[in-house]
């Protein structure tokens, strides 16, 4: 009642072992390639570190990072022990560490399939980590005399520039910011006054955008101030205007870059992990085909490998007495107690 | 007198016919790498080929780009020569053909070398053809709706951007061009009327900048109009903001890209032009010291090898004779199969009739 059983001949051992000796080494490179790509994802969230706020994103990267290293450790050790695999006697020295290893290698391909997924499932939180740090990184970026905030306004301009966006969700985010500082704006004229006296917070709000919001596409020169007065610029209309200012907002920009970085990656991993899976099936045949042929006593003859000795439910249940009989290992157990030789003579002669 | 001689015993014979094999393959390695640099030379100027007013600097691509590939085809042939060189009876098939081969490749050698100096002397016409050209794109600026000069406004801003400049030499360049289209100025307002009639030839020009010459690092919003006059923005003072906008000239900014990168390919050039002369070198001593072999019988014996068999000047004299003789070959004077009237002839006694006697 195995579960998928193969029957091996030596010539099918042997070549089993060397081509899981290959792949082994395969998969070391894959988990260079995971530990790389953690340290790209890692790079590209620092270089926006400080439009990003609230969440902590950090954990995907790092755990890419983690489990490319444990994979390179691994699937080493992994082609190690096939490569001593060919030689029965060699194999013995192996004999104790390949369950343990095989149901190591089994825990730790689940590991590379949550990191998949939480490469897909990252999104929401980068969206409301993007969100928050933009609205934030626009409030201040007109403190450029502040310590900490001194170049946020370089940072703002140069993501709308290169990402050709503007403001979170549009360029209309501009209009309830005051991005001026009060350094520039000449208290003595009476229309700034006004305009800060204009709203409760006492705040010098423009219908204008910085230049960074410039689309470079447009046939006219930017517009930048005065742009919903239509009147104030010449064959102009504000609501049909679509080349002069950059109409994406750099939330959205943003995310997309990102979004299709990590799908990229999560690709990438899951591939990864059905390469390891492929890996670690075959090492099972050849640790269970090897077991039986030391049973059998002759190196040359034929052996059966499998999955699992007895079905999914009984193994099921046999680990799981297992696992109950360590925790009782330390209560008396009285039905073996020596001196009862009756039902010790019974038990032996079934 | 030979130039160069070395002594050559068979062992090391096949180990410089090995050797050669072996360099030669890196060559043609090197002769990839030097394809690879045309390309990428190629690329960049195209890049920005509409502010260049010639396109006359993309010989140094194309020049790049074929002597890579002569250099990828001469090596493979040089790779397959020396390793039958090892071999006495395989050298006579290429007997007759290392003599012409050696000859093209010094001058393809030469080819090489001409490479890597003009990418360094490039610089004077690089320097013409960028100026003029960027003259005629701040010029055509405005042309958005010119077929031909639309997209040069969007590529002047990216330039701008990309390379954080503003103009030619700085920004004031810009108040000498009209860069606002006269079709987004109100025609009735007083105020443009009068610019536009204030200068001979009707242009409006003003004392602004496009958004583009706008520096990213300065912690002030862009100031771009009203430039010239102190008293435009508060606060503001043109002479004491440096940081406002972009300093340099973007003539002085493309010249200094180009420059770099000419000068890295030029080097790289030079050191592959080096090794080229170095295999040369050996298998012109390879082809002499076999031909010494092949002439004096015995395979396993010592020959020498060297550069050139005579002295310089000796070499010279004969080449240039040959190339005399090679202009000679249709006059008259050797060829005894032409009638000429000449001393000896008239010497002759006259011949006599034989009358057949019938």
């Amino acid at each position: 009642m195995a579960v998928l059983k193969v029957t091996f001949t030596k010539t099918k051992r042997d070549k089993l072992a060397q081509v899981l000796w290959i792949l082994n080494w395969i998969s070391v490179v894959t988990g260079a390639i995971l530990f790389s790509l953690g340290i790209f994802l890692k790079v590209e969230i620092n270089k926006r570190g400080e439009l990003m706020a609230g969440r902590d994103i950090q954990y995907v990267p790092n755990m890419l990072i983690a489990v490319g290293l444990i994979a390179c450790a691994i699937n080493f050790l992994g082609g190690k022990i096939c490569y001593d695999c060919v030689d029965s006697t060699k194999f013995l020295r192996w004999k104790l560490i390949m369950l343990p290893y095989i149901v190591c290698t089994f825990f730790f391909t689940f590991c590379v399939l949550v990191g998949a997924l939480m490469c897909y499932g990252m999104h929401w939180e980068l969206e409301e980590s993007l969100d928050m740090g933009l609205t934030q990184a626009m409030r201040f970026y007109k403190d450029t005399d502040t310590p900490g905030r001194c170049f946020l306004k370089h940072t703002v301009d140069m993501l709308q520039i290169e990402f050709q966006c503007c403001g979170n969700n549009g360029y209309k985010d501009w209009f309830q910011i005051q991005w001026i500082s009060n350094r520039y704006l000449d208290m003595s004229k009476k229309e700034v006054v006004d305009r800060l006296r204009s709203n409760v917070e006492g705040k010098y709000l423009t219908d204008g955008v910085p230049y960074s919001c410039c689309n470079i596409n447009s046939p006219r020169p930017c517009i930048q101030q005065q742009i919903t007065n239509n009147s104030a610029h010449f064959n102009y209309e504000h609501q049909t205007e679509e080349l002069n200012l950059w109409m994406k907002g750099c939330r959205q920009a943003l995310l997309e870059s990102f979004t299709h970085i990590m799908r990229s990656i999560g690709f990438t991993v899951l591939i990864t992990w059905l390469f390891e899976l492929s890996v670690l099936t075959g090492v099972r045949y050849l640790q269970t085909s090897l077991e039986n042929v030391l049973r059998q006593g002759d190196p040359n003859s034929d052996s059966c490998g499998w999955l699992l000795e007895n079905s999914l439910m009984e193994t099921a249940r046999t680990n799981m007495s297992i696992i109950k009989s360590l925790g009782k290992s330390n209560q008396i157990n009285t039905e073996y107690h020596p001196t009862n030789c009756r039902f010790f003579y019974e038990n032996v002669s079934k | 007198m030979a130039v160069g001689k070395v002594t050559f015993t068979k062992a090391e014979r096949e180990k410089l016919a090995e050797v050669l094999w072996l360099l030669n393959w890196i060559s043609v390695v090197t002769g990839a790498i030097l394809f690879g640099l045309g390309i990428f030379l190629k690329v960049e100027i195209q890049k920005w080929q509409e502010v260049m007013s010639e396109q006359g600097i993309l010989y140094v691509p194309h020049m790049l780009i074929t002597t890579g590939l002569a250099a990828c085809g001469i090596n493979y042939l040089g790779s397959k020569i020396c390793l039958d060189c090892a071999d006495t009876n395989k050298f006579l098939r290429w007997k007759l053909v290392m003599m012409p081969y050696i000859v093209c490749t010094f001058f393809f050698t030469a080819c090489v070398l001409a490479g890597a100096l003009l990418c360094y002397s490039i610089r004077g016409q690089l320097e013409e053809s960028l100026y003029q050209g960027l003259r005629n794109a701040m010029r055509f600026y405005k042309d958005t709706d010119t077929p031909g000069r639309c997209y040069l406004k969007r590529t002047l801003d990216l330039l701008q951007i990309q390379f954080q400049c503003c103009g030619i030499s700085g920004y004031r360049d810009w108040f000498q061009v009209q860069w606002i289209s006269g079709r987004y100025l109100d025609m009735t307002d007083g105020a443009v009327v009068d610019r536009l009639r204030s200068n001979v030839e009707g242009k409006y020009l003003m004392d602004s900048v496009p958004f583009s010459c706008c520096s990213t690092i300065s912690p002030r919003p862009c100031v771009q109009h009203r430039l010239s006059s102190a008293s435009s923005d508060f606060s503001y003072d043109h002479q004491r903001q440096p940081l406002n906008l972009w300093r340099r000239g973007c003539g002085q900014a493309l010249l200094d890209h180009y420059t770099g990168v000419m000068q890295s390919i030029g080097l790289t050039v030079l050191l592959i032009w080096l090794f080229e002369l170095l295999v040369l070198t050996g298998v012109r001593y390879l082809q002499t010291a076999m031909e010494n072999v092949l002439r004096l019988g015995d395979p396993e014996s010592e020959s020498d090898g060297w550069i050139l068999e005579k002295s310089l000047a000796e070499t010279a004299c004969y080449n240039f004779d040959i190339i005399k003789n090679l202009g000679k070959c249709y006059q008259v004077d050797d060829d005894p199969n032409i009638n000429v009237p000449s001393v000896a002839a008239e010497l002759e006694v006259p011949s006599q009739q034989v009358q057949v006697q019938s």
